[in-house]
């Protein structure tokens, strides 16, 4: 590895032009040439601003005031334009529908060298190349709203690893991608990185899905500030992660329940390299110790679906007769692959589309004829994506819009607005326009909104994804609140954490059929449903059985018991 | 909901292997031909040569039904409308007055009226077959590269693709909009007055237009960061080389073009034909 | 003057995404108005809005680019002479670019004057000049019939934008935000 720093940032601070204060506050830290970073820190911290002064969207689209250093490959970026940095860094943005401007796949994996003036034969060679790297050969002309989630991230992956740049930035990679593509991304990012000798800088909530391949080095940003910079062994042993909100990986946490202090020599970074021969014994006193929770007895039932079909276009079924019940104050999860049909599930039980075949029931009565307006009051949506929900310019009008709507008096808005807000951690923000907020601060207004019309049963799409552990807390905190006055809720994630902490039970989805429909615990260590899911195995079965105890699936049962014990404290 | 702006589906016909840029130059060229010619033997002759296109490239009359309807109420009206309005258009343009029939006070029905009606009425109509061909058999991504192709610049180009990409998103977008609002306690049934719809679809165009600004932002933002308008040229992934069957439909299509030219010049001595003298 | 005429990246997407909801308005978002068999086009005030704050290009490409793909898409092709007015409309939209302060969050009783005797200008070279002489250049249709449809149509287009683009605008104008004004409220 060269020694030579490819970014170096020296006293650098930035302020949007609409801010009154800085967001990024005198950062220091180089990146040496081959090095592969992950920047974390919580929602709304700075770290795609700091994305964008690399790769100059700062200051070629967004202005503000730059103070201090920032050199690239030794020249300073005010000195460069966005094409010249554009040869240098290449960046995958957070937000998957921009990313993809092309009409169809393959054009959209060729955008870059078409303006680059390749010629085409060169161009398809490339281009099939790409899409073999992130799996995506068999959908050369889809368009992307035959796509999910998570096919078009992958494309968007192939578009920027198509040209050959020395950096690679990716904001949030895996925000929408299930676990095993998670993973696989994980892994195709570490390959080029080995392969190619690239420097990677990867901006990441999740970071145990992240540490699956080493990283050099670990970045944290609170509040614009850098509060820490250094490798995932003293980081994890450290008290940092915990300060700033952010997720330490599970089998970290499993370790603290079972009373080892964590150290560097441990070598707590990576699941394989922790040294288990001095954990194992804690590990098994701690798994015996801890007192299984008995299941409580279900309520009535709420809401039913029995044998659901759909399909969007009348050829390809989406929904392949599936049943599920959902009794009065349970917290379920529905997961699944990318494209298994979950957001289309959540979209049929709230009459956004009509079910081909099969009904579905509220206490006992069939919804079939009800308008999505009388559904409404009864079964509250946050959709997976908030730009498609947001409808006003300002936060406070859009949370307020349904209680407005319902012909609510104002008095009482502004009482559960602001109730709402507090919740969401939003207070602050009350009155900006929704425009000058961060991804995970957007998500946040729209859960809020319906949040704001105390629906009876809330199914949250991907409530989660892109937000950091002190407000994914906030939030599932507020989540599990609701749920004890009897709501029933329903959470469509790809978050393995969140099910395992949260629900108790999970209905597993895979090409449009359900597959499983069980304690999470059991989820997490079935390996034929794991493999057909697209699920990963949790690294709390994989520290079970590197320590030998036997009973795997128990293991992780235990530790979720301890964890909800711990937290109802 | 359809998703699809235009129902392009490759069926493997000749129309449909010619190249896009092909099809662009030939539907050009066949319009302008129509467009400029007052001749009816032209235009019906053109006419017939198109509906055998349309006959060849195996385009469904499903796919075209709702077009034929728009169309014949369009012609319908404007038939109407011009007998109207200016009775008297065809003996002005032809200069003989043959009448035929004395409809009501100032209505007087002359061949030259009738034939003038129904030249433009098939002016009219014979461009709408040329469209079709063109829209059904072309594939969208091949647009661009046909627009640029002829001579417009790429950037505007680009911009007719981004229209294709993103039109189905913004129909989508305005679906879901709409279905998010009804869920949050909007009123859209018809039942609703006139006044208050008009406020409702304020209320969903005004989200729309926000939040397409919000995208402009950001999908500029990633065309930057891949390097849009870098250079004064760009190349095209969808752009298909030319074959012996371009080359042929070309020749073709200019030969029709320069064919209704030469008649009005040296057979009409004007863009008009005049059976009347 | 001269960045008048400039295009960026923004305004290539602005153009593409523009033209694309006038589209969509354009074909189903009519509101009928108080005359029978007519309709107010809203598209008409959103491509207003566009081409006020991205300028003439933009203004021309998305209610050209908008008006032929929707012909196309409803008639199987484009009516060239209305396609190229309403081009011609969108240029000249156009020119209240850079002429009003809405960018900077200022949209009132001057700007609004600017923008909407712009628009009125507009509307008349459009529909009452462009749109019939080329209508009678190439159909030939009667002199007094397309003037009596142009001017129907400069009136409506005109009572739309005032109306749809205007309110746009105050709209736009409102979630400018100035130098410095976004800061925490605790
Ligand atoms: N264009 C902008 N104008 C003004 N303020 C902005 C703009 N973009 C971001 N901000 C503000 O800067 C701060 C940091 O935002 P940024 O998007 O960098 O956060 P982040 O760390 O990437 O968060 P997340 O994890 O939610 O994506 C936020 O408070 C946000 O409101
Ligand atoms: N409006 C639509 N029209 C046609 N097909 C669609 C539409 N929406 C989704 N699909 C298809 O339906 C399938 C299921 O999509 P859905 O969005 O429900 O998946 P998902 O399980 O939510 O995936 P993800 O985890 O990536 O969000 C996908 O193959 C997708 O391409
Ligand atoms: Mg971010
Ligand atoms: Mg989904």
């Amino acid at each position: 590895m060269a020694e030579e720093s490819i970014i170096e940032f020296q006293n650098f601070s930035f302020q949007y032009f609409s801010q009154a204060q800085p967001t990024l506050h005198n950062i220091n830290f180089s990146v040496k040439k081959g090095e592969k970073i992950l920047i974390a820190g919580p929602s709304g911290s700075g770290k795609s601003t700091l994305g964008h002064c690399l790769n100059g969207l700062i200051p070629f689209s967004y202005k503000g005031e730059m103070t201090g250093s920032l050199k690239i490959s030794g020249q300073e970026t005010g000195d460069l334009d966005i094409f010249q940095l554009s040869k240098i860094i290449g960046t995958v943005l957070q937000d998957p529908d921009g990313q993809f401007v092309g009409l169809t796949v393959n054009e959209d994996i060729a955008f870059a060298l078409e303006n680059d003036n390749i010629p085409v034969a060169e161009m398809r060679e490339r281009v099939s190349q790409a899409a073999l790297l992130v799996d995506m050969q068999d959908f050369p002309i889809s368009s992307p709203y035959e796509l999910s989630g998570g096919q078009k991230q992958r494309t968007s992956l192939a578009g920027v690893m198509i040209d050959d740049v020395d950096i690679l930035l990716f904001d949030e990679p895996l925000a929408n991608l299930d676990p095993a593509t998670g993973k696989t991304a994980i892994e195709i990012i570490d390959d080029i990185h080995r392969t190619s000798g690239k420097t990677v800088i990867i901006i990441e909530h999740r970071l145990e899905d992240v540490l699956h391949r080493n990283v050099d080095r670990i970045i944290v940003i609170n509040e614009g500030r850098i509060v820490a910079d250094m490798d995932a062994d003293s980081l994890l042993s450290s008290q940092i992660l915990r300060q700033h909100g952010i997720r330490e990986p599970l089998y970290v946490t499993a370790l603290k329940y079972a009373g080892v202090s964590v150290s560097p020599e441990l070598l707590p970074g990576h699941i394989d390299t922790l040294k288990i021969e001095t954990v194992s014994r804690p590990l098994q006193s701690w798994h015996d110790s801890v007192k299984p929770v008995l299941q409580e007895e279900n309520q009535e039932t709420l809401l039913e679906l029995k044998g659901l079909n759909f399909s969007y276009d009348g050829i390809d079924r989406i929904i392949k007769d599936v049943s599920f019940k959902i009794a009065r104050g349970e917290l379920i999860a529905i997961i699944g692959k990318n494209g298994a049909g979950k957001s289309t599930l959540s979209r049929l039980i709230c009459g956004f589309e009509k079910e081909d075949e099969g009904k579905i029931f509220y206490l006992g009565e069939n919804i079939r004829n009800l308008t999505i307006k009388e559904r409404a009051e009864r079964i509250g949506v946050v959709m997976q994506n908030p730009n498609q929900m947001i409808s006003k310019p300002m936060i406070f009008d859009e949370i307020a819009l349904g209680l407005r709507l319902r012909n609510v008096e104002e008095v009482e808005i502004v009482r559960r607005v602001e109730k709402v807000l507090k919740v969401c951690g939003l207070s602050p923000f009350r009155k900006w326009p929704i425009s000058a907020l961060s991804f995970g601060q957007k998500k946040r207004v729209t859960i809020a909104s319906i949040l704001v019309l105390d629906p009876e049963v809330i199914i949250l799409d991907e409530p989660t994804a892109g937000q950091d552990f002190r407000h994914y807390s906030d939030i599932m905190e507020f989540v599990v609140e609701i749920n004890r006055l009897g709501v029933a809720i329903i959470l469509i994630t790809h978050d393995m954490h969140l099910m395992l902490e949260y629900t108790t039970r999970a209905v597993v989805l895979s090409e449009g059929e359900k597959i499983a429909d069980t304690r999470p615990s059991e989820i997490l260590t079935n390996q034929k449903v794991i493999k057909k899911a697209n699920l990963k195995e949790t690294s709390l079965y994989q520290l079970s059985q590197n320590a030998g105890i036997a009973d795997g699936t128990a293991f992780v049962q235990n530790f979720i018991d301890h964890e909800r014990m711990v937290r109802s404290r | 909901m359809k998703n699809k702006l235009f129902s392009y589906n490759y069926v493997d016909t000749p129309v449909h292997r010619l190249s896009g840029l092909t099809k662009l130059v030939c539907f050009l060229f066949l319009t302008f031909a129509v467009m400029f010619s007052y001749d009816i033997r032209v235009i019906l002759l053109v006419m017939v040569f198109s509906l055998v296109i349309l006959k060849i490239s195996r385009i469904k009359f499903s796919q075209i039904r709702l077009m034929i309807i728009y169309v014949s109420i369009f012609l319908v009206t404007n038939a109407v409308i011009t007998f109207f309005f200016s009775p008297e258009e065809g003996v002005k343009i032809y200069g003989t007055r043959h009448v035929m029939v004395n409809l009501f006070s100032r209505y007087i029905l002359t061949q030259e009226q009738l034939f003038y009606q129904t030249t433009k009425l098939f002016k009219y109509a014979s461009v709408i077959p040329l469209g079709i061909i063109f829209l059904l058999t072309t594939n969208p991504s091949e647009f661009a590269s046909a627009l640029n192709g002829v001579g417009v610049h790429y950037k505007a180009a680009y911009a007719v693709a981004l229209t294709l990409r993103y039109f189905p998103d913004i129909q989508r977008e305005y679906h879901n909009i709409s279905l998010s609002q009804q869920a949050r306690g909007l009123d859209m049934s018809r039942k609703a007055r006139f006044s208050k719809r008009a406020k409702n679809a304020l209320l969903i165009i005004i989200p729309l237009v926000f939040s397409t600004l919000d995208r402009i932002e950001l999908i500029s933002d990633a065309m930057d960061l891949r390097g849009f308008g870098k250079y004064k040229t760009r190349t095209w992934y969808n752009k298909r080389k030319f074959t012996r069957e371009d080359i042929t439909a070309l020749i073709v299509s200019i030969m029709i073009f320069t064919g209704t030219i030469l008649v009005s010049v040296f057979i009409n001595h004007g863009r008009f034909y005049n059976p009347f003298l | 003057m001269k960045d008048y005429f400039k295009v960026t990246t923004k305004t290539i997407v602005a153009t593409g995404l523009g033209a694309a909801l006038f589209m969509l308005l354009f074909m189903y978002v009519k509101v009928p108005s108080p005359i029978p068999e007519t309709s107010l086009q809203t598209a008409y005030g959103l491509g207003a809005f566009f081409a006020a704050l991205f300028g003439p290009i933009a203004g021309a490409l998305i209610a050209f680019i908008g008006h032929a793909l929707s012909d196309a898409v409803q008639y199987g092709s484009p009516w060239w002479s209305w396609v190229i007015a309403s081009g011609v409309c969108g240029a000249i939209y156009g020119l209240a670019y850079k002429r009003t302060g809405v960018k900077e969050g200022n949209f009132k009783g001057k700007d609004i004057l600017v923008f909407n005797v712009i628009q009125v200008i507009g509307n008349v070279v459009a529909w009452v000049i462009v749109a019939p002489v080329l209508d009678i250049l190439i159909y030939k249709e009667p002199v007094n019939l397309v003037f009596t449809q142009g001017v129907v149509a400069a009136g409506m287009n005109a009572v739309t934008v005032a109306i749809i683009g205007t309110l746009l605008l105050v709209a736009y104008a409102a979630t400018r935000t100035k130098k410095g004004s976004l800061d925490k409220e605790a």
